[in-house]
């Protein structure tokens, strides 16, 4: 596993080579299997025919079966069904089936004004709700033309990375679990926990804060935050190393996920793969280092990528990106400016609580955000930001009112999900865990 | 054809102010929309569009998802270009020069058929289906046209504007209630 | 079946009906009653349900912070043959529903649910069509904990009213009494089409 720490030259070094510029279907085209349409890894049934006996006897014909896991399942991360066609333990074909946690979530975005979006988006990535709140603030923000203030875009940064942390955390700990180290979903969880309760005591919740809103952040930093957070990740860095040691070198656990679910980078382009799933194959592409947002460009920290595109390096690029983040947010700690942690612009953020009591104007403005809802201007922009599943973006189309007219989610995870029958393709059925677990969907976000 | 030079004085109309021309880009007309470029195509242009955009170093389509503007069709999008019911959204990101390029297709209502851009964009497959499934726009060519969000059965197209958000009267304390 | 009234315990046909509920009551049979229930609230085994944002405050409890082993309800059960407690965690959409509906009945009787989170107590924000108003229109729910997502102390709460509730024993006289589902007559929309589900 490589660690690249400059800003690639365009289409250059990090990169392998033709990964770009081979036109569709050449001949030696290294993502020829995403474009197959007949033989193709996907099993392209529908799901009343998937059991209907009929349409099945016709893709069972040369005794393979097809067999049904999901969409409850505890190996499955949420609500995954997957249709697998099988040759004894072999998947040959697989199709995931989704939309079993579809909630509306778009179409409820029209219905709520700018101020509640980001409690409707940060239900869609469960996992690491801060970034679809950020996406969702600063397409916005791009809509307003305003600029958030520096202190409020540190902090965004800095929750961010914390949020990033407790992800991959997350992730560990049920990717253990799944493999049957069961002691590390506790120690997964353990370490969450601490990461959990700083979060708590910054934002009021330990999940789906509502804290990053256009305009700024919900509220400042409490007192004695460098301390607390400074001793979070005292706490949790040594046990990344405890985590090497009971998972990254063992044997076991290199059987079960080196070589595994193999794919390339030109695969995972093709399919519009982002992300660690990306970065595995060995394509270095991180939104935070090659599209800097918030404040990405003052801190210092690695990109990492794979060399092989398996469930080990996926496995490991998460666990190391938990250690880039410890590094970002101790120079967070160390940089954070003084300043507001909101636009003062009393259209937009509402005023502080105290003002209202003295002042009728304030009153009526907080009145009016919070009630009708601040007016944005029309037209349409397309926000992403680097989450820990990839980029996540947010597309936003006004009509000049205070309800987005049209609020789609660029989900990661919808998009990686692509990929995840080529993976499975010629796989055993006892490795369909390992390969699903390292793609790290959150059904939240793929179905919206 | 592409133009990226300002619009010829030359070519001014007979009338005193001149007609705006927008500039093309493979043959399209762009607009620039907060920072990012904005291409409009039709949707007999969408496939040489791609494959230009593709050889141009756009390495993956990010998205694609619909808008249905039928509450809003007073909008502008751009001289020369008719607004339609429906507006096919595709953005496309090209790591070379780390932007992104957004394809705005207009659908209209009488006809909401475009081409599939799978064999370009095998990463369109899903999204395609889901704009399918929320709005009604059959992608033709597209390998699996079913249902990929809501049950196999569902009739309607739930992210049009005309289909009601679907909500449950909410009876609040203290109201009163046929028993 | 045969019909023999033994002395302070009860009919023999009415017991192999409706088990420790057909006992007579009486301080001899009380306290298999008590015990019975004791040990049912001391050990319900939770099958996996875990929808959404609720499940991962749901893992939460059950790891080393707040632990739910402590309650005898570390393991979930895969199979719901084997659980008795479903703990519906999360938004349940109109896919989801004859699956849910599915795992229920497929548990074995005393079986009990706790609605955890309030998109599964009553639709939660999402108000719409895709998400079902409440798993109360599907499954008979026992213990509803409000939250969003609620927190791992809330559920714990939720599982110690349900204790309550269990050891109590009025659950299980009332189920016999209103019956427990809804009565409505659901039509399954997963592709299966010209079935409809019965809820008692």
């Amino acid at each position: 596993m490589a660690i690249i720490d400059q800003p690639t030259p365009a289409g250059a070094a990090g990169n392998p080579a033709g990964a770009v510029g081979n036109p569709a279907g050449a001949v030696g085209d290294p993502a020829s299997r995403v474009r197959l349409r007949e033989g193709s890894a996907i099993l392209r049934i529908s799901e009343s025919d998937a059991i209907n006996a009929e349409a099945l006897a016709e893709a069972t014909q040369d005794g393979t079966m097809v067999v049904n896991m999901g969409p409850q399942h505890p190996s499955t991360h949420g609500v995954l069904r997957l249709i697998l066609q099988m040759e004894g333990e072999v998947v040959r074909r697989s199709k995931p089936v989704i939309g079993y946690l579809h909630t509306g979530m778009e179409k409820t975005g029209e219905d709520l004004s700018y101020l509640q979006g980001p409690t409707n988006v940060t239900r869609m990535d469960y996992a690491s709700p801060l970034f679809s709140e950020l996406a969702f603030a600063l397409t916005v923000e791009k809509l307003l033309e305003i600029e958030v203030p520096a202190r409020a875009q540190w902090i965004r940064m800095m929750m961010c990375e914390l949020n990033r942390m407790s992800s991959h955390l997350l992730f560990q700990a049920t990717n253990g679990m799944d493999m049957g180290a069961v002691s590390m979903m506790l120690f997964g969880w353990r370490e969450r926990e601490l990461v959990l309760r700083e979060l708590e005591k910054i934002s009021g919740l330990r999940m789906n804060h509502n804290y990053i809103r256009p305009g700024g952040v919900a509220a400042d930093l409490p007192d004695n935050w460098r301390e607390e957070i400074g001793a979070v990740l005292d706490a949790v860095e040594p046990r990344l190393d405890e985590y090497d040691q009971l998972l990254t070198g063992q044997p076991i656990w290199r059987e079960r996920l080196q070589g595994v679910g193999t794919v390339n980078a030109d695969e995972c382009l093709a399919l519009g793969v982002t992300g660690p799933l990306l970065r595995s194959t060995g394509y270095a592409w991180d939104l935070r280092r090659d599209m800097p947002y918030l404040k990405y460009k003052e801190v210092d920290f690695d990109v990492l990528v794979g060399s092989f595109g398996d469930c080990f390096d996926r496995y490991s690029i998460r666990l190391n990106e938990v250690r880039e983040s410890i590094k970002i947010v101790r120079q967070c700690i160390e940089k954070m400016p003084p300043g507001d942690y909101r636009l003062q612009d009393k259209k937009v953020t509402p005023p502080p609580r105290a003002r209202i009591d003295e002042s009728m104007e304030a009153l009526i403005h907080h009145f009016k955000i919070f009630t009708e809802g601040f007016k944005v201007p029309e037209g349409e922009a397309y926000a992403a930001v680097e989450s820990p599943r990839g980029e996540l973006g947010c597309y936003i189309v006004s009509d000049g009112s205070a309800h987005p007219y049209r609020m789609h989610i660029r989900a990661p995870s919808f998009t990686n999900l692509q990929v995840m029958p080529h993976m499975l393709q010629d796989s055993l059925v006892a490795d369909a865990v390992a390969i699903i677990s390292t793609v790290d969907p959150i059904m939240g976000e793929v179905d919206r | 054809m592409t133009d990226d030079a300002a619009p010829d004085p030359d070519e001014s109309t007979e009338d005193a102010s001149p007609v705006p021309v927008l500039e093309t880009v493979h043959g399209v007309p762009v607009t620039w929309s907060h920072g990012d470029r904005v291409l409009h195509a039709t949707p007999d242009q969408m496939i040489d569009l791609a494959t230009a955009l593709r050889a141009e170093g756009c390495v993956s389509i990010l998205d694609l998802t619909g808008v249905d503007y039928l509450t809003h069709m007073g909008r502008v999008v751009g001289p020369g270009i008719t607004a339609e019911r429906f507006e096919l959204v595709i953005t496309f990101m090209n790591h070379d020069e780390a932007r992104r390029t957004r394809v705005r297709v207009q659908v209209p209502e009488s006809n909401p058929v475009v081409p599939s851009l799978f064999d370009i964009y095998p990463g369109t497959e899903a999204a395609e289906r889901e704009t399918w499934d929320m709005y009604g726009i059959t992608f033709d060519g597209n390998p699996d046209p079913t249902r990929i969000l809501m049950p196999d059965g569902w009739e309607g197209h739930p992210l049009r504007k005309d289909y009601a958000i679907g909500s449950v009267p909410v009876q609040f304390k203290g109201a009163p209630t046929a028993k | 079946m045969p019909d023999i009234d033994i002395p302070l315990i009860g009919n023999t046909d009415n017991i192999l009906q409706k088990g420790i509920g057909g006992l007579e009551h009486n301080f001899l049979t009380a306290k298999v009653e008590d015990l019975v229930n004791w040990s049912r609230a001391r050990s319900l085994w939770p099958a996996s349900f875990g929808l959404a944002c609720c499940a991962i405050e749901m893992m939460a409890a059950g790891t080393a912070h707040y632990d739910l082993a402590r309650y005898g309800m570390e393991v979930f059960r895969a199979s719901p043959r084997q659980a008795d407690l479903m703990i519906v965690a999360g938004r349940v959409s109109q896919k989801m529903a004859p699956i849910l509906r599915q795992v229920y009945d497929q548990m074995m009787e005393p079986k009990w649910v706790i609605s955890m989170g309030v998109c599964a107590s009553s639709g939660g924000m999402f108000n719409n069509y895709a998400i079902v108003q409440g798993v109360d229109q599907l499954v008979p729910v026992d213990v509803y904990a409000p939250g969003c997502p609620p927190g791992p102390e809330t559920l714990m709460h939720a599982i110690l009213t349900m204790h309550a509730k269990i050891e109590s024993g009025e659950l299980m006289d009332r189920r016999e009494e209103a019956g427990g589902g809804a009565g409505l007559v659901v039509e399954q929309r997963d592709g299966q089409t010209d079935s409809q589900v019965v809820l008692r």
